[in-house]
């Protein structure tokens, strides 16, 4: 049976936990060619932009969660689509884990829609999201 | 109802499109990102194929380091002039033709869609709506994403 027939909807997809470092971050930074001092300045961001410590990226959370559907999918299929938003802010120190699960599933086309999250340590959501992949044999 | 906080020089920006960008995806440069994020499938790690939210990365201003601010953020040139200042990333949706490889010459093209006003908990917020087209060499297309902005 073919890996996409076995897919259920609610199956959850492997959780991963990140936790950034003063070195991912300016790594990360450098590589998306961005200066914002509150991902690397720690007396800047809290006495001007008032956080209580460096900021993790954004962005950064969202290549979490396409890490969390792409990593599940490997080579069986390609990713159609991806959104996520970011809801509350998160800081160097901070665990952070990327959840997903199956939401729906469309046996004719071949595809399924996955919920994606960024999890905070407290236990919210931070970062919600949603894929769908197609499976390239279905 | 209140006066509206979208001038009317903001407004006439709606349907406007940036100039195109161009740019040229090398393989040495998917290996940074994506040994930056920590990425563990071999086909991001060698920079055969990029990971999605490399896009993000790859489009972001070249600024010269004395165009930028003392926060050290670029000014940015999609932002009509509005009476709220602060901006936040709202959230961002694509929709993937094909994956980006080493060798892709990409063009981009960004639109203001819309502009919406609406009421927050702590006061008055606005929705910019943008649409990111992406096309290869041959103008076939590659990724289109639409995100929100929100100022406040």
């Amino acid at each position: 049976m073919s890996r996409f027939a076995n897919i259920k909807v609610g199956d959850r997809l492997p959780e991963k936990n990140h936790t950034a470092t003063e070195i991912s971050l300016f790594l990360y930074n450098a590589a998306i060619w961005n200066p914002h001092r509150i991902h690397y300045d720690a007396p800047y961001t809290l006495e001007i932009e008032k956080h209580p410590a460096i900021v993790i990226d954004g962005p950064l959370q969202g290549d979490w969660l396409a890490q969390c559907v792409t990593d599940w999918l490997g080579q069986d299929g390609e990713l159609v689509t991806f959104s996520y938003a970011n809801r509350r802010a998160s800081y160097l120190g901070e665990t952070l884990t990327a959840t997903g699960e199956i939401t729906e599933k469309d046996e004719v086309a071949g595809t399924v829609n996955v919920r994606l999250g960024i999890r905070n340590e407290a236990g919210e959501i931070i970062a919600p999201g949603s894929a769908t992949v197609r499976f390239s044999e279905a | 109802m209140s006066e509206s906080l979208i001038t009317d020089a903001a407004r006439s920006a709606i349907g406007q499109s940036q100039p195109p960008i161009t740019v040229e995806v090398s393989r040495r440069e998917i290996q940074k990102y994506s040994l930056a994020t920590q990425q563990v499938q071999q086909k991001y790690l060698d920079g055969d194929e990029a990971p999605p939210m490399f896009l993000f990365g790859l489009l972001r201003p070249l600024t010269p380091i004395d165009e930028l601010g003392p926060d050290g953020i670029a000014r940015d040139a999609s932002l009509p002039d509005l009476p709220l200042k602060r901006v936040m990333a709202g959230g961002t949706e694509m929709i993937w033709s094909r994956p980006i490889r080493p060798g892709d010459v990409l063009t981009a093209t960004k639109t203001l869609s819309g502009i919406e006003e609406k009421q927050g908990k702590t006061g008055p917020l606005i929705f910019l709506h943008y649409t990111l087209n992406v096309v290869d060499v041959d103008g076939k297309p590659v990724v289109k994403e639409r995100s929100t902005r929100i100022c406040r």
